[in-house]
């Protein structure tokens, strides 16, 4: 942290899981090295861009809660996605809005009571060195986070805040249909992939009209489901490269839905692939959750998928960094 | 045969909303690289800024690319002219052998001994023959600079581990069904360990960062323990049995 000297927040409690992620880090995938970058794409952009930062500025991903925060000087913050029950100095912080923070205050997120992960974002971003172009944080890898060496924060940590740049970003709040309620039943939009003519016609139609439940196996690598046993005619593949939301099975026949920190390759046939929006959505989802996989078109996803680029003012998402 | 099988070599499939897999080949096979390399460069220059990321295997390449610069269309149609005339990088084939200087001992290789037993060869024949190869990179992942390389002499073909070990050491030296690799860092793994390289495979501060990139090629050279340690190896032994 050579060029940034500007103090943001200590951590007073560290709580089981709290990350730096910026979006993510790209054009490494070749070398075996994970994507990273938030679980909830969604929730970690409208936090963003209600604190006005720019796409892809580092915020923090809190899952679970058990964080406690103290504002060494005065902060602009937005909280978005899951509510953890944050209080500020024992009040409850309003969410999905830009909020004032005082030197001083106590930022506290406690237990989950909507969805698994909240987003913290401050104006100006946190600041951390880069590690192979990104600062998204991969425990697994030892990569990135505030350290650089994908710590989770602990207690006593110190988080450096840039110099906020925004001057009246465009809205301090996120409309109301903007918002999840992510104890509703999720519908995760599924891209069919090459593989999905492979699977018995009984799997293919219970892996569309089942009622999967989210197991407990789940992290930031993937999420399990567990439902009806699917059948595929092939048990494995020779391992190729897998993107973001692939849905995997493996010979069990319970697929998993592979997120940030998945494996770069692998070998299982795939159903096909959660959209963006959809990975996020499952990242919101508890244990023991329900959850529907619907066959979606390329087309309707992606006018979807622009509509909320658009709704965070992305001009461009792209960030190839080649070694 | 399966109706994949089938179906004509190269074509593009469906990998999500940002994505397409090229698929190019339905075996692994050394011949494979030189292609897939060759498509990694093309669609570099290709996509430009549209470029989001590439993964290289053994018979496919992943291209994911920024949605908002490219629709999936436009990108599928630029992969069918790439494909079009594409022609294999001759340069992957040829080149210097990158040498991982190793030290077989059962100290620092634990299954060195069972392997030679499932062979039917002594631990001096398997050393030989595992440093007898000159390997090609197939495909890095499980971790960062972990590279898949192969094809290893089929005397040598062992499954893996029953159980996999909760921590290989760093530089570990491992072969598996007909592949071998060496672990950039401490993770599980259920591969055969043969030895211990002193070359540090993945490095942050190194440009590229992985010793190894795909279509690279490798040989493995023995070392005595003294050559092993001036070079800066580490002799920890592995605890016994584990």
């Amino acid at each position: 942290m050579k060029k940034y000297t500007v103090i943001g927040f200590c951590v007073e409690q560290a709580g089981p899981l709290a990350l730096l992620q910026d979006a993510g880090r790209f054009g490494v995938r070749r070398l075996g090295v994970t994507q990273g970058g938030p679980a909830d794409l969604y929730g970690w952009a409208w936090a963003n861009h209600l604190a006005g930062n720019p796409w892809g500025a580092p915020a923090l991903e809190v899952t679970f809660g058990g964080l406690t925060l103290v504002a060494e000087r005065e902060l602009t913050i937005a909280v978005a996605g899951a509510d953890l029950g944050a209080t500020l100095d024992g009040a409850e912080l309003p969410l999905w809005q830009r909020v004032t923070c005082k030197e001083g205050q106590r930022l506290r997120f406690t237990a989950p009571r909507n969805g698994l992960r909240a987003y913290l974002a401050v104006a100006g971003g946190f600041v951390a060195e880069p590690v192979l172009g990104s600062v998204a944080c991969v425990v697994r890898e030892g990569l990135g986070g505030f350290d650089g060496q994908g710590s989770k924060l602990a207690e006593g940590d110190r988080l450096s805040v840039g110099e906020a740049s925004f001057a009246g970003a465009s809205i301090s709040e996120a409309p109301q249909e903007a918002r999840f309620d992510y104890r509703a039943p999720a519908r995760l939009s599924l891209l069919p992939g090459a593989q999905v003519g492979e699977f018995t016609g009984q799997s293919l139609f219970q892996a569309f009209n089942a009622a999967w439940r989210v197991d407990d196996r789940a992290d930031r690598m993937g999420v399990r489901l567990t439902g009806p046993r699917l059948r595929c005619r092939i048990e494995s593949l020779i391992s190729e490269g897998i993107g973001l939301g692939a849905v995997q099975v493996p010979p069990d026949g319970q697929p998993i839905a592979l997120l940030n920190d998945r494996q770069t390759i692998g070998g299982y046939p795939r159903l096909g692939a959660l959209t963006p929006l959809a990975a996020s959505r499952l990242a919101q989802c508890l244990p023991g959750q329900e959850v529907q996989l619907v066959a979606a078109s390329r087309e309707g996803c992606l006018a979807e998928h622009r509509r909320f680029l658009a709704s965070v003012a992305t001009p461009s998402v792209s960030a190839y960094h080649p070694p | 045969m399966s109706r994949t099988a089938a179906m004509a070599l190269p074509r593009i499939e469906s990998a999500g909303l940002d994505g397409w897999m090229v698929r190019l080949f339905e075996r692994i096979d050394e011949t494979n690289l030189g292609w897939i390399i060759a498509l990694t460069r093309r669609c570099e220059a290709a996509f430009g800024e549209a470029l989001v990321d590439l993964v290289p295997s053994y018979t496919t390449l992943l291209v994911v690319f920024d949605p908002l610069r490219l629709s999936p269309e436009e990108a599928y149609r630029c992969l069918q002219g790439l494909l079009g005339d594409l022609v294999p990088d001759e340069q992957s084939d040829a080149g210097d052998i990158l040498e991982l200087p190793t030290w077989y001992d059962p100290s620092v290789g634990p299954d060195l001994e069972r392997v030679a037993r499932y062979a039917g060869m002594s631990v001096e024949e398997v050393i030989a023959c595992h440093a007898d190869t000159a390997y090609r990179v197939f495909a890095l992942g499980f971790a960062p600079g972990f590279a898949f390389m192969g094809l290893l002499d089929e005397r040598l073909e062992v499954p893996r581990l029953d159980t996999p070990r909760q921590r290989v050491p760093v530089n570990s030296v491992a072969i598996a069904g007909r592949q071998t690799a060496a672990y950039p860092a401490v993770t599980p793994g259920g591969w055969n360990l043969l030895g211990r390289t002193s070359v540090r495979l993945f490095d942050r501060d190194r440009e590229g960062f992985s010793l190894l990139a795909v279509g690279d090629r490798v040989r493995f050279v023995p070392v005595r323990r003294e050559a092993f340690e001036a070079q800066g190896g580490d002799t920890t032994p592995m605890e016994a049995g584990r």
